[in-house]
């Protein structure tokens, strides 16, 4: 079964280094602590990581396309979910509605001996 | 029955249990289904007795309480499409038919089908064992909407409610893992020569019915997650007052809901497009048509979901789309529906009962599917939201669905389950005396709706303005209704153990059917076939010209003279 | 006997590998329902960034680290399994489990520290999505590392090979989900 399987294999240990400098770029680029930087360097980086592993750690590149569509598809399904609720779920009143909790800072008191103290905001 | 099936396995109870054969397991799923359309039959028995006789004591139930009823209700709705649509259509039918009809000899899986099976007993136990811990079973309705459903002071039902959500969520799992095992088992393991062409559109459609759930059924999982922490751990991902959202439940179950309609839809057209060529002696009409069609139409299903929320509060540009793609889904199925016309038009058609059954489903959905137009527009919406014409329209479409589209499979295939065959003129009488009722049932309960009757009302006499005499007749007429239709599903139970008994022997292809399942004996052995068959051509070709036989099976190569197949 | 289904494969995937598709179609839809239910939220709540200012990014990162070069172990075992080095596989998916392992014990510390700290399921909504989200997540890690085990003992006597690469997409998808919580969780803020 596994003869038709076979894939070639490519450097994966250099894979998995470019994955590392990807990760301390993405663990150092929001340190600077201006917010589209932080931005990119979160999730801008997670993409190109998730497209390297799914390339060459799963073989999709040298998979059937179908396959890769089918993941398209549930992610598009995902975006349709996420599009089609958020004007809903995302305002704190509405139409013969409101959320009295939405907009208020967490009810439960925040602890106050964490390492970053409370913070108050969202009003 | 396990006898029959298992010639070459060592005989038992526990060799039954644990079989990987997928007729096995496929008879499993029935048999459950069976045994939970019966429950879910007798709480409709009760709580529609109630709204008949307010506060009588039903015979085999006793008073039905305020609690009770809404537990009835909840519980009748979640069986009849969670533990009864969802096993019988998808995985009783799936399971039988998928080996049987693409010519191999078991699924791809088979021990993954086994705890599949496994983990639907145990959700069904689950379901069933709620009914019976303190506060008594979930009566939340099948939707679950929060805050009732998450908070126990509400709903007053604090191990229901959490038991309801695991059952329903262990249900998923199984169905998860049964779908997978479908989709890959027709994808790799067709016959030799079986193209996408040469598929059986009820196979196709139990895999794109696969397909719809896999991809719609994630966000629920994870809401039903986040629901029962609200509910057992006390966080608020869906209370208003803590910085959660109630409607954000809404839209994962529905999300997840409305193609479920479609989910169960398919599998039920795809049964009657076989029922109809069989009997109608021709071929399908449009083929592809038929199946791109119902591609079009699961994908639409996914866009169509908020209609459920036109009055929850939502965005009204929102429900403007919503309104448009929802109208949008009536044209496919109404297209389908044409097709299946066409498909009967200028055929032999032969009344035999599992032709009756489809006929009447296509007859039925679409009264069903009519109906659903005023409420997938916003605005009529607005007036008939959580009416009783709400309900008539969903029960005329899931009824043919879960009912009559399983009466046309079950007598369609019975003779390749059992091998012999069931006593036409009870199934005639059982035809009539289901179809009939169930238009008894549901045309009064259309016109209470319109007359303003709310869903979810345990007594109208407290309700002046929906307590009159007309009304209340409507609601004694539809309820007896249903008691003669319940009496008459006792004709169905009759004859499917009689039959058992003492049919006719059905032999290998009594209908003269052409697709594979019919070339092996009946009721198949494991294995199915002692040797494979290749498949030749499309599923379809009846009343070939310049052939003897008007049916041309898929297993009979081009060259074999005509008539060769019996 | 295994039925001759098994052995066939008409779309030229073979049938494990394209279950495992299907199954990874599956839990892409279930993390991307709980997740986009958490973006929502996370978007409407300013209050939550200072919230997850409080999540400890150093431990994070260590765990994508200790991830990814779990990724990098599967890998290599499902290289050793096409080359039929069977020794070669064993090792690496223990490897790999072990991976799984200092995952979990770093999330353990990670959560007991949290918790002491009086940051617990119903502390915020914010915490309730933290903990529902890495917590489905782990239990994915824990599965898939009970999996890995249980093949590895077939893969040592040199039988269904064919297993270690399809334990090995799994975990590069439970690889992939982390890749987007670990900045949705700790990183944005």
């Amino acid at each position: 079964m596994s003869e038709a399987a076979h894939v070639h294999h490519p450097n994966y240990v250099k894979v998995w280094g470019i994955l590392i400098v990807l990760l301390v770029l993405s663990v150092l680029g929001p340190e600077i602590g201006i917010k589209w930087v932080t931005l990119i360097a979160a999730f801008g980086i997670a993409v190109v990581k998730a497209y390297l592993v799914a390339k060459n750690f799963m073989h999709l590149n040298v998979e059937k396309r179908y396959v890769v569509y089918l993941f398209l598809t549930a992610l598009a399904f995902m975006a349709l979910f996420f599009f089609g609720v958020a004007p809903d779920v995302m305002q704190g009143s509405g139409t013969n509605w409101e959320k009295p909790g939405w907009d208020a800072p967490a009810p439960v008191a925040e602890p106050g001996h964490g390492e970053h103290g409370t913070a108050e905001s969202g009003h | 029955m396990s006898d029959s099936h298992d010639h070459h396995e060592s005989h038992g109870f526990m060799s039954y249990a644990f079989s990987t054969d997928h007729k096995v397991i496929g008879m499993q799923y029935m048999f459950t289904g069976m045994a939970m359309a019966l429950i879910g039959g007798f709480f409709a028995y009760a709580f529609r007795m109630q709204l008949a006789f307010p506060g009588m004591d039903v015979p085999l139930y006793g008073i039905v309480s305020s609690a009770e009823y809404n537990s009835l209700v909840t519980n009748h709705g979640t069986i009849m499409i969670f533990w009864v649509a969802m096993p019988v259509l998808i995985a009783a039918f799936g399971n039988f038919l998928i080996p049987l009809m693409i010519g191999c000899d078991d699924m791809v899986f088979p021990r993954l089908n086994r705890l599949s099976y496994q983990i639907f007993l145990l959700s069904a136990i689950v379901l069933i064992s709620s009914f019976f811990v303190e506060g008594g079973g979930f009566g939340g309705a099948w939707t679950s909407y929060p805050p009732l459903s998450a908070k126990a002071e509400y709903n007053l039902t604090p191990l229901g409610s959490s038991l309801w959500l695991l059952a329903v969520a262990l249900e998923f799992v199984a169905f998860l893992l049964g779908g997978i095992n479908f989709i890959t088992t027709v994808m790799n393991a067709r016959a030799p020569g079986m193209t996408m062409d040469d598929i059986p559109m009820v196979i196709w459609m139990i895999v794109l019915a696969s397909i719809l759930f896999m991809a719609s059924v994630g966000p629920l999982i994870a809401g039903a997650v986040m629901l029962f922490f609200d509910q057992q751990l006390g966080t608020a991902f869906f209370d208003p007052d803590r910085g959660g959202d109630p409607v954000l439940w809404q839209h994962l179950f529905w999300f997840f809901g409305h193609p479920e309609v479609y989910v169960v839809l398919l599998p039920a057209m795809g049964i009657t497009a076989d029922v109809m060529c069989v009997f109608a002696r021709k071929k399908l009409f449009a083929y592809r048509t038929v199946l791109y069609t119902a591609i079009g139409t699961g994908v639409l299903s996914f866009f169509v979901w908020a209609h459920h929320q036109f009055i929850s509060g939502i965005d009204p540009r929102m429900a403007n789309l919503f309104t448009v793609t929802t109208l949008l889904i009536s044209i496919p199925i109404a297209e389908m529906c044409f097709v299946y016309i066409a498909t009967l038009y200028g055929g032999s058609i032969r009344l035999t009962t599992p032709m009756l059954w489809a006929l009447a489903f296509l007859g039925e959905f679409m009264i069903g599917g009519v109906t659903g137009i005023f409420l997938g527009a916003s605005g009529s919406d607005i007036y008939l939201h959580d009416s009783y014409f709400v309900l008539a329209h969903f029960h005329y479409t899931f009824f043919p669905i879960a009912i009559i589209g399983v009466f046309a499979g079950i007598t369609f295939w019975y003779p390749k389950m059992f091998g012999k065959m069931m006593n036409e003129t009870m199934g005639k009488i059982h035809f009539w005396g289901t179809v009939i009722p169930f238009n008894c049932i549901f045309i009064p309960l259309f016109l209470l709706g319109i007359g303003g009757q709310h869903r979810r009302i345990y007594n109208y006499e407290h309700f002046p303005e929906l307590a009159g005499k007309s009304m209340q007749d409507m609601r004694v007429f539809a309820t007896v209704s249903l008691c003669i239709m319940l009496i008459f599903q006792f004709v169905f139970l009759y004859n499917f153990f009689a039959s058992l008994l003492k049919g006719k022997e059905a032999g290998k292809n009594p209908w003269k059917s052409n697709t594979l399942e019919w070339t092996t004996e009946s009721p198949p052995p494991h294995g199915n076939w002692k040797e494979l068959p290749n498949c030749y051509r499309g599923p379809y070709e009846y009343s070939v010209e310049g052939r003897e036989e008007d049916y041309w099976p898929q297993n009979i190569p081009d060259d074999e003279p005509a008539g060769g197949a019996a | 006997m295994r039925p001759i289904a098994t052995t066939r494969s008409a779309t030229g995937i073979p049938t494990g590998r394209l279950a495992v598709w299907w199954l990874i179609a599956s839990e892409i839809v279930l993390f991307g329902g709980l997740l986009s239910a958490y973006i929502m939220y996370r978007l409407s709540h300013d209050a939550w960034t200072a919230q997850a200012a409080q999540t400890n990014m150093w431990l994070g990162a260590t765990n994508t680290f200790v991830l990814l070069t779990s990724s990098l172990t599967a890998v290599l075992a499902h290289k050793a399994a096409d080359n039929n080095d069977t020794d070669g596989a064993f090792k690496y998916l223990w490897f790999t489990i072990l991976g799984a392992l200092i995952f979990v014990s770093i999330k353990a510390f990670e959560w007991t520290t949290e918790i002491q700290h009086g940051y617990t399921l119903t502390s915020s909504t914010f915490w309730s999505f933290y903990y529902c989200a890495a917590g489905l997540h782990a239990l994915h890690v824990i599965a898939g590392a009970t999996i890995m085990a249980i093949v590895s003992m077939d893969v040592r006597k040199g039988k269904e090979m064919q297993r270690v690469e399809l334990c090995g997409l799994y975990w590069h998808f439970v690889d992939l989900v982390w890749i987007f919580l670990f900045p949705l969780l700790y990183i944005a803020k």
